[in-house]
């Protein structure tokens, strides 16, 4: 068990690691095409010329930008790394690869948080009221995290090719939008849609963010607060235990 | 574990796959030891290195940097590394690819400051620290990723092949920065398949043969263990045939190289003066005549070659 020194060296050398990846990966093109433009063309074909209130929408459009923005940055750093022929060095130096791997994590789940404010404002300049801020706000924090935590899953293959990994990542989130309540709320589905439903992280979001929006979710929010705490501790725990595994197989 | 061990390995190897790519390997470098890790390609010079600085596991034995376990954070904290092929962060200038390093070994701002400062002067970057590493030349580079090594000043350095492909300026350069980091008291471990350099720099080297050393010692003393590999280095004023120059006694092996011959004996005197006779006697006239002491090459050649064909 690691003492507290040890603790607080290694989350230091994380935010060294955040912040260099912040410097270097937020402009590439994977990022701003997977992370930015694609779920807000993907919404705008879902929802023009439906006419739809702010209230349903602007739940439904934050969750998909929070969760196409935090699953941006971190599944290609590691790929893009080994690839660029900088992971070895890293790897030699005094840092756990858990810390590594957090350090991505925390840089994934800033730009997640950072482009989330944008859904957020314009449903404020639409009028909407968010009726439980505080709500609101923790669910925003740690829906970030839960997916930031998700996008270092999708690169534990041990491959180093950030394209592949982007088609990986590709493969499970297009499904997991269309079955997490963003275009139809999860009252309105059949049970079999609901059963598929729960097992999307997003779901739980989407719902905390029409509770706190709309002022009614169809799960109690805190059961939501704490479904999206458990998908981030099961997505912490196997990324660094997988990327423990794998990671030495990229160089 | 002794004070004045800066590397202890004890029986390491690595397999991949049913491959045993480093096979139980056991040697020791002193603190302040300058020591070389040759062999030629795919022999187990990398793996080995990457064991000792934690990036892979070994599968078998165990290796320690002064009192640490390899691969500890302890163990990486009193370590720099050059690895092969490394790149420092393209997208970032160099002075930030150094206090990112500094960043990851703990070093405190101001250190960094002053560590980063002189070192990219010592090495010539200075004037170019603020631009991108993508514009950075070869040499620059492997400049560069020589400084984020030391920018924790670490008390042992691992280099993988650090000249390898470099200019002449940059090569030297390196070399004499490796010489004053090790008068200075460092230990260097370096692995290389450069036999020049390895004979200029090294206390003591080992040389690694299809995951097995086949030979540590000191440079010098390799070069004279190997009998028979004296050899003269002869040129003629006329075209000679190999054949004729096989057939003089004592002769073990011709090679041509450019417009001389090379002569491997086990016997150099007796071979001077059988070419003298064959000159003088009708042959073509000799133009210029030496005689040379086995290199830390031939040692090399012939340590794993006796090894290849044992196997």
């Amino acid at each position: 068990m690691p003492d507290i020194a040890t603790v607080l060296q290694q989350a230091r050398r994380s935010l060294a690691i955040a912040r260099k990846d912040i410097r270097i990966y937020y402009s590439k093109g994977p990022v701003i095409i997977f992370g930015v433009l694609f779920p807000v063309f993907l919404f705008l074909s879902f929802t023009i010329g439906r006419h739809l209130s702010a209230d349903f929408m602007i739940p439904g459009l934050l969750g998909m930008i929070l969760f196409f923005t935090a699953t941006s940055v971190s599944p290609i750093v590691i790929p893009w790394e080994a690839q660029a022929r900088t992971l070895e060095r890293l790897m030699s130096c005094p840092v756990k690869i858990e810390t590594i791997i957090v350090g991505d994590i925390l840089a994934s789940f800033a730009f997640g948080l950072a482009i989330s404010l944008v859904p957020i404002l314009i449903g404020l300049f639409l009028g909407i009221t968010i009726l439980s801020p505080f709500v609101f706000a923790l669910a925003v924090i740690l829906a970030a995290l839960c997916f930031a935590c998700l996008g270092t899953v999708f690169s534990i293959p041990p491959t180093n090719m950030p394209s592949t990994v982007n088609m990986i990542a590709a493969v499970v989130k297009f499904p997991v939008v269309f079955i997490s309540g963003i275009f139809i709320p999860l009252d309105e589905l059949p049970a079999w849609g609901q059963a598929i439903a729960y097992i999307s992280p997003l779901t739980y979001f989407t719902d905390i963010a029409r509770y706190s929006i709309q002022g009614q979710g169809h799960l109690p929010a805190a059961l939501d607060l704490l479904v999206l705490l458990a998908f981030t501790a099961i997505f912490l725990v196997v990324a660094t235990k997988l990327h423990q595994r794998t990671m030495p197989k990229r160089i | 574990m002794n004070n004045d061990v800066a590397i202890q390995v004890a029986n390491l190897s690595k397999y991949y796959g049913q491959l045993l790519a480093v096979d139980h390997i056991s040697f020791t470098v002193r603190r302040g030891e300058f020591f070389g890790f040759l062999g030629p390609n795919g022999a187990g010079k990398t793996t080995t290195l990457r064991m000792l600085t934690g990036v892979i596991r070994a599968d078998e034995g165990s290796a320690s940097i002064l009192e640490y376990k390899a691969g500890s954070l302890k163990a990486k904290q009193v370590t720099g590394v050059v690895p092969e092929m490394a790149n420092a962060y393209a997208d970032l200038s160099g002075w930030d690819n150094l206090m990112l390093m500094a960043g990851l070994y703990g070093i405190l701002a101001g250190v960094a400051r002053e560590r980063g400062t002189s070192l990219m002067r010592e090495t010539g970057l200075y004037p170019r620290k603020d631009s991108l590493v993508k514009t950075y030349s070869k040499g620059m580079k492997q400049r560069l990723i020589l400084c984020l090594a030391l920018v924790s000043d670490p008390e042992v350095l691992f280099l993988d092949e650090p000249t390898s492909g470099l200019d002449v300026q940059s090569a030297r350069l390196i070399k004499d920065m490796l010489q004053r980091l090790n008068a200075n008291g460092k230990t260097i471990f370096l692995t290389t398949h450069d036999m020049e350099e390895a004979n200029q720099l090294c206390d003591r080297v080992a040389i690694i043969n299809e995951g097995k050393i086949v030979a540590i010692d000191a440079p010098e003393k390799l070069r004279m263990a190997v009998s028979g590999m004296h050899s003269i280095e002869v040129s003629f004023d006329n075209v000679v045939s190999p054949e004729v120059l096989a057939n003089f006694s004592g002769v073990n092996t011709v090679k041509k190289l450019g417009d001389k011959w090379r002569l491997y004996t086990g016997n150099p005197g007796e071979l001077v003066v059988s070419l003298i006779n064959y000159s003088s006697s009708n042959g073509p006239k000799i133009i210029s005549l030496n005689t040379l002491s086995p290199s830390l090459e031939d040692a090399f050649m012939a340590l794993t070659e006796k090894k290849g064909k044992d196997a």
